[in-house]
């Protein structure tokens, strides 16, 4: 059965071949994909903001970058990946709106991206394929069978990285 | 109060007076711009999971159009009027005649040019600074607006930015909505308020709610 998905805004989940994860419309939240090409697992998060440990009502563990990846290594081993082998793609981050300005929650986005890249340098997680920031929407969708990551969206193409 | 999720009916009752009155002024500043007669029905207040938050205008990957402003002042947060694509085509109609308008009865939003554009954010800009204005009046404090900001995208896309917003201290987002019909074009929009929690909480207290 080829099971499909559908990961929401602070939500994560993991699936096996043939499945596909996919998530709808990333804006400002940043889609951190995960796979292990040999078993065949994949897994994605969606998450709103970087860091936990700046926010007090911090329990949804999905919502936040760094307690999600954890989580979602966590589940994906449980699944039968093996942890040492997985491999990350990452897509979302975008400043939807064109602010110019130093606000610091106008850049929301770039910090999505930036504490996800650094929270895989730290568990050794290869970045092998990247699509961030700029100012548009992003559908993505993710194929467990060979770890394909399919972006979507409105005026800017589709593209597979 | 350090959650939305401690609001009681009473908070609920408060907020949707606030959304009246702020959407009427708003729609009352629109309808003068139009020279349209506009119906605006009782606004409606929602907490809903972040899963779901595109429910209400179409679905997560429905093409809106929404209009960012930023407040500051001694209220600080986000506000956002949003609207579907056959209700910004039509209002474009109302405003600029359907014969003035590039394309005429062209009506794909990702076509929109540079004027159209312009004038949807300035209607935006409009109802969000009536909106704010009334507010600012109704509980006496300064409220400044920013210049407005324009994105045509995914519902959830554009969503997620008060979405975001909501998530430094819920786990869910409080949407008031107001819809409005101008009276031969139908038009719907939004509004979304975002206050950030003590200027939520400053709001109440001004209006002798605790």
């Amino acid at each position: 059965m080829a099971g499909i998905i559908i990961v929401g805004m602070a939500d994560l989940n993991v699936i096996k071949a043939p499945g596909m994860l996919t998530t709808l419309g990333l804006g400002s939240c940043v889609g951190i994909a995960l796979y292990d090409s040999v078993n065949k697992v994949a897994g994605l998060a969606h998450c709103m903001l970087p860091d936990s440990t700046q926010i007090q009502n911090n329990s949804n563990i999905a919502k936040f970058v760094d307690t999600a990846l954890i989580r979602l290594i966590n589940n994906m081993g449980r699944s039968g990946a093996n942890k040492r082998i997985l491999k990350a793609k990452v897509a979302g981050g975008a400043q939807m709106f064109a602010f110019n300005s130093t606000n610091e929650s106008m850049r929301i986005g770039d910090r999505n991206v930036d504490a996800t890249l650094k929270m895989l340098r730290e568990f050794n997680i290869p970045v092998v394929g990247r699509d961030t920031g700029a100012n548009y929407g992003r559908t993505v969708e993710l194929f467990a069978e060979d770890g394909r990551f399919v972006i979507k969206t409105i005026g800017h193409g589709t593209h597979i990285i | 109060m350090s959650n939305f999720m401690k609001y009681n009916a009473m908070h609920f009752d408060t907020l949707r007076e606030i959304a009246n009155i702020g959407s009427g002024n708003a729609i009352a500043a629109l309808g003068k711009m139009l020279g349209h007669k506009i119906r605006m029905s009782v606004p409606v207040i929602n907490l809903v999971d972040f899963k779901d938050i595109a429910k209400f205008i179409g679905g997560a990957e429905n093409i809106i159009i929404g209009i960012l402003v930023g407040i500051s002042g001694e209220i600080n947060g986000i506000m956002m009027f949003m609207v579907k694509q056959d209700s910004a085509a039509n209002l474009l109609d109302i405003l600029m005649g359907s014969a003035g308008r590039a394309g005429g009865a062209e009506r794909d939003v990702l076509n929109f040019t540079e004027v159209e554009h312009s004038a949807l954010t300035e209607i935006g800009n409009i109802l969000c600074s009536s909106y704010l204005g009334s507010l600012s009046s109704l509980i006496n404090k300064r409220i400044i607006p920013s210049v407005p900001m324009l994105s045509i995208d995914m519902a959830n896309a554009i969503l997620s930015v008060p979405a975001i917003e909501f998530g430094k201290v819920a786990d869910q987002a409080l949407f008031i909505e107001s819809v409005f019909q101008a009276e031969t074009q139908n038009v719907s929009g939004y509004f979304l308020l975002v206050p950030d929690l003590p200027s939520f909480n400053l709001i109440l207290s001004s209006l002798g709610v605790e």
